[in-house]
């Protein structure tokens, strides 16, 4: 039994008391903040850019959004194809339930909403709409795990862990631009349903030094190491990018496997990295630790055989602070210099 | 062959042949959701019978009219209307509810010929068929979508959403039928949430809305007929207000609940009752 009265279980505290931002970027708590760091090139709105590629050719392509076509940059296709564009408004049930009639009419609709309302509000449309049938619905979210400071109700923390559970569902969590746009083509030709995070607006470019080409169910080894295997998704491949170059010139050596489809997980691949000897592996994803790409990957290299030093860098199991995304990153264990402490702690 | 209703059988052998049918699966079962078949075999006449047009050796044909059966307990009485109609063979109906068969309990998409959509979970109709009638308008198919829900399903709020959606893009080839038979899984479903005004609340947010009595042939007849000709560049609904387990009347005066019981000898019973009334 609790000794906490009721009432008194705020996790905020009553007085503001001021703290140090991480960087000197963005100290704003604003919805849609920036994952640039200083000096990287980016490329504006990648998803919104490819969907109209893509629907140059395929007179299949559909977009729908509920109300966040400008949030999530579906109102590049929206202005570029007015015609093939269905703005549901704030409704993200009939959205997805709407999604797969047009599915089922032979269309390819791509669904946008931030990552929180599909995941928590639209999982019953989803599962049983559109997953249960195996319908080529595309559901493109914004503002995936920690990539606002507006706080837990923006922040989908959890999303993957959500939609892990659902058979017939691909689920891609892309690192960058570039990717996000070869991600975006690759999708549209599978024929199942999608579930892709988003990242919006200016995106960084980082993996086309790497001659990397995204793969649907691929994992992809950016970077090779001796003492350290990250297998990271999403933007957090950028991060262990930078942390092991950083690391490098500490001595440690570090290898970078990027797992941008979280599921089906390319097990055979994951496996096979872990099993090289001599390496601490350590996961990294922008998610909370439980039942994320960490998670994926323990279960799948214990049931591999494949017994190692293993390590989760992740979202704690918490609903998360408010403010500006650099010191998030920071405070949460996401950002270069805490992903390197966090190493330098486990070696 | 097009539509049956170019056939001489009547309406009312056709309601009978479905409360027939469906007795026969609820025999099979022991149990079922016959109260809701018998309750709906006649609107499931008028529909597949009358207002629709398909061909019942090729369900998948893209001419049809859409038949989108939110309510996945009802598919009893949906099997017993797609029996009649020739769309799924008369000797599956001993296979109802059993291991492998096509006939599950709830109504899928993925067993069932002729079954459009997985339903059981309710609220996602309704929404469905606002995509599916999106992307009829996207070809230029002049196939109308019929949904068919329960009077309880109006009680998810994603059939609100899908409500204002249908008004927001003119469906005119959309046709939501509500099977009012007033009972939920708990209760009456006028005693659970509010429900009144019933057609006028449909109205008010822009569709055209009729109200019948869900037993009188007659009186379905002419409200889809109305329904399919109104010009207005709106959704349609017809409220049919229905008696459950209509058509057997020691069945009728039983206390009524979502899952009615029958004992193992009154199956037979009941047909007897029915064959004595058949149409002629």
């Amino acid at each position: 039994m609790s000794d906490v009265p009721f009432g008194a279980h705020s996790r905020r505290k009553s007085k503001y008391t001021p703290r140090k931002a991480a960087n000197d970027g963005a100290r704003t708590s604003a919805m849609i903040a920036s994952l640039d760091a200083e000096g990287r090139e980016t490329i504006a709105a990648p998803f919104g850019e490819a969907l109209c590629e893509l629907a140059k050719t395929r007179e299949d392509i559909v977009g729908l959004s509920a109300d966040l076509s400008k949030y999530t940059d579906m109102h590049v296709f929206a202005n570029a194809y007015p015609d093939r564009f269905y703005q549901m408004g704030m409704a993200e049930q009939v959205m997805i339930s709407a999604a797969a009639g047009l599915a089922r009419e032979g269309f390819t609709p791509f669904a946008t909403t931030y990552a929180v309302f599909a995941s928590r509000r639209a999982y019953d449309f989803i599962a049983m709409a559109i997953a249960e049938e195996n319908l080529p619905v595309k559901i493109c979210c914004a503002l995936p795990g920690l990539t606002t400071g507006y706080g837990p109700s923006h922040q989908a923390t959890e999303d993957i862990a959500i939609f892990r559970g659902m058979p017939n569902l691909t689920i891609v969590d892309p690192c960058d631009a570039v990717e996000t746009a070869q991600a975006t083509h690759a999708i549209a030709d599978h024929p199942g349903p999608v579930y892709m995070r988003l990242l919006r607006g200016k995106v960084p470019d980082v993996l086309g030094r790497y001659g990397y080409r995204f793969k649907l169910g691929k994992a992809q080894t950016i970077r090779d190491g001796r003492d350290v295997l990250f297998i990271s998704s999403g933007f957090m491949t950028m991060r262990v990018l930078d942390a092991a170059e950083k690391l490098a010139a500490d001595g440690v050596d570090c290898a970078v496997l990027h797992v941008p489809t979280i599921k089906p997980l390319d097990v055979d691949t994951i496996a096979a990295e872990a099993a090289k000897s001599g390496r601490l592996v350590v996961t990294a994803e922008n998610h909370t630790v439980i039942g994320g790409l960490g998670e994926a990957v323990a279960g799948a290299l214990m049931r591999a055989g494949v017994h190692v030093p293993f390590r989760q860098i992740g979202l704690p199991d918490e609903f998360l602070d408010a403010g500006a995304l650099p010191t998030l990153h920071h405070q949460y264990g996401l950002s270069v210099e805490a992903v390197m402490a966090s190493i330098k702690s486990w070696l | 062959m097009v539509r049956q209703s170019g056939s001489n059988v009547s309406l009312a052998q056709r309601a009978w042949a479905i409360r027939r049918n469906a007795l026969l699966m609820g025999e099979v079962q022991g149990q079922g959701y016959i109260g809701q078949a018998l309750g709906a075999a006649d609107l499931l006449a008028v529909t597949h019978f009358h207002a629709m047009t398909y061909r019942p050796e090729e369900p998948e044909w893209e001419g049809r009219d859409r038949f989108y059966l939110s309510i996945g307990h009802y598919a009893i009485a949906l099997y017993a209307a797609m029996i009649e109609a020739g769309i799924l063979p008369e000797d599956e109906i001993a296979t109802y509810g059993m291991d492998d068969s096509r006939m599950p309990m709830s109504g899928m998409a993925s067993y069932t010929p002729g079954m459009e959509i997985t339903g059981g979970s309710l609220g996602h109709g309704l929404g469905i068929a606002v995509g599916a009638a999106m992307g009829l308008k996207r070809k230029g198919n002049p196939a109308f979508v019929y949904n068919m829900l329960s009077d309880g399903e109006l009680g998810e709020g994603s059939t609100w959403e899908a409500v204002m959606s249908a008004v927001q893009w003119k469906l005119d080839n959309l046709i939501a039928v509500v099977d009012f038979n007033n009972q939920q899984a708990d209760g009456p479903t006028r005693e659970a949430l509010a429900r009144t005004p019933e057609a006028a609340k449909w109205e008010a947010f822009g569709w055209h809305a009729q109200e019948v009595d869900g037993n009188d042939l007659d009186a379905l007849v002419a409200a889809f007929d109305t329904a399919r000709r109104h010009e207005g560049a709106r959704p349609r609904v017809i409220i049919c207000n229905t008696k459950m387990c209509k058509g057997i009347p020691f069945l009728e005066e039983r206390e009524i609940t979502h899952f009615i019981r029958v004992e193992p000898d009154e199956w037979q019973k009941a047909l007897a009752i029915l064959d004595e009334e058949k149409p002629q």
